[in-house]
């Protein structure tokens, strides 16, 4: 393996800035969804990389479970989506601001 | 040049422009497109680090089930409705851009400091990192159930309670209807002329 991982791992933490850009500046709930997923994606890029670089299956492991966990998390995240747009016609943050202050 | 550096400089530019695409996209389904794009390369990265076991999962998992997902919501809930750019506090955007490079360089100097430029993954991987066994699957499996087996059995547990949330959450609940209610429609029906 002739790539350095700190390639992998720089490659990694740009992925999730531009997932952390996504969420803060997109609108629509469905993309910040998606930008979450993109982060979580990263991370996992980053825990398969630093189990090469320690000869351990341990990064690999910790990378399947938050992909379950992922799962999981986009399955409820995109039923309370659903729920939203029911009672407010939008799935626009911005629309959602009954708490405001 | 060995492989899998030349594997790596071509996926590289595509992983990080899909994610840049999905970023500027105002429409969903385009973003979504471009974010199952993202996730190839991300399998295909898996695959350079020695993990073909995760490569097939990630395919399956995330562009398989999740994006179709994704892409059945966005479909239930229409398409024709984009972003709108106005802003709803003023100086969010360029501040968040602000901080989402300000998070890359961080974490380019953690990077730096932390593993360096110079340690490369070992040649011997598969030898050590699998003890012998046939192959990634095997070896995963092995470390999953003897070391794991208990965060395990708690993500089936996870996994059962999302679905029945989902169900819960998803269903359009039969609502009880109030004794007010029940009048008016008895009162209703009793003014309205039989036809």
């Amino acid at each position: 393996m002739r790539t350095p991982i700190a390639y992998f791992l720089i490659l990694s933490a740009a992925l999730f800035a531009i997932g952390t850009v996504g969420v803060l500046v997109r609108r629509n709930a469905l993309v910040i969804f998606m930008s979450v997923e993109l982060q979580l994606n990263a991370v996992n890029v980053a825990l398969v990389a630093f189990s090469r670089m320690h000869n351990e299956l341990d990064g690999q492991v910790l990378a399947f479970f938050s992909m379950v966990v992922a799962a999981a998390e986009v399955v409820v995240g995109l039923a309370i989506i659903l729920n939203v747009y029911r009672r407010r016609h939008s799935a626009i943050v911005d629309d959602v601001s009954l708490l405001r202050g | 040049m060995p492989l899998d550096n030349v594997v790596f400089w071509v996926f590289a530019p595509i992983s990080i422009g899909s994610a840049i695409g999905m970023l500027f996209q105002r429409n969903a389904v385009h973003a979504a497109l471009f974010l199952i794009v993202n996730f190839f390369t991300i399998a295909i990265f898996f695959l350079i680090l020695g993990a073909p076991f995760l490569f097939a999962v990630q395919i399956i998992v995330y562009a398989g089930a999740i994006l179709v997902l994704f892409l059945f919501v966005i479909m239930l809930l229409g398409v024709d409705r984009e972003e709108t750019l106005i802003e709803q506090l003023r100086g969010q955007r360029p501040l968040a851009i602000v901080l989402g490079l300000g998070i890359a360089v961080e974490l380019f100097f953690a990077i730096r400091a932390g593993v360096g430029f110079a340690t490369r993954g070992p040649e011997n991987f598969d030898e050590v990192a699998n003890r012998g066994l046939v192959g990634n699957a095997e070896a995963l499996s092995r470390v999953l159930f003897r070391n794991y087996f208990f965060p395990f059995e708690v993500t089936s547990i996870l996994l059962i309670i999302a679905a029945i949330a989902v169900m819960v959450l998803a269903s359009r609940r039969a609502r009880a209807i109030t004794r007010a209610e029940q009048a008016a429609a008895v009162d209703r029906r009793e003014t309205e002329p039989v036809a």
